[in-house]
């Protein structure tokens, strides 16, 4: 069951890295990285649960904590052109 | 009789059934979501699968885990985890429209190319 989700997640994030790749500007790059960073909060979630390892959920926090901050920080960097 | 049924069904058998549904809609909505971001023809239209459907269907996956889990700190952080993702994620689409926005990209009408 768990491995079927995680299967499908990784399908949906390869799908995401064509949009990546191809994206015509920076804006659709950018997209498609946010969306594959949540995807693979999902993914270490459900890895933890396969292994029955409780601790992947700090990671899988940690891990879209600074998720988040990337793509705030490269938005600003974007805007602003510089990030103090 | 019916009573010997239904304790030979057992709660293990329904969490699971609940943790399956709750897994099959996220799945479905998280390929859904990749599908739109690849096939709507420009930006500001990409990002609306991006913040809804993505959302949505992250949020049922870790439900899925979290009913899976049952009541201890585990499902306590994947409930944060949820939180926080609700929070997040429609943040950071709507700061990359803004920037969108601010670098002058103009929005797709119909009849013009796909970009």
């Amino acid at each position: 069951m768990f491995e079927s989700a995680a299967l499908a997640i990784i399908l949906s994030a390869i799908l995401v890295l064509y949009r990546g790749i191809r994206g015509p500007r920076i804006c659709d790059r950018v997209l498609a990285i946010n969306v594959i960073g949540t995807k693979t909060v999902v993914l270490i979630a459900l890895i933890g649960f396969i292994y029955e390892r409780p601790h992947f959920m700090d990671i899988a926090l940690a891990y879209a904590l600074i998720n988040f901050i990337a793509t705030i920080a490269f938005l600003k960097y974007r805007e602003m052109g510089r990030l103090d | 009789m019916v009573d010997t049924a239904l304790a030979d069904i057992g709660w293990m058998d329904v969490k699971t059934v609940i943790t399956g549904i709750c897994l099959v809609i996220g799945c479905f909505f998280i390929i859904v979501a990749s599908i739109g971001i690849i096939r709507f023809p420009d930006f500001y239209s990409r990002i609306h699968p991006a913040g809804k459907t993505d959302t949505l269907g992250q949020s049922m996956v870790l439900i899925g885990l979290m009913v899976y889990e049952g009541f201890s700190l585990v499902s306590v952080k994947l409930l944060i985890i949820i939180i926080f993702i609700f929070i997040a994620n429609p943040t950071a689409t709507h700061a990359l429209a803004n920037a969108a926005y601010v670098a002058g990209l103009k929005p797709w009408q119909k009849g013009d190319r796909r970009k």
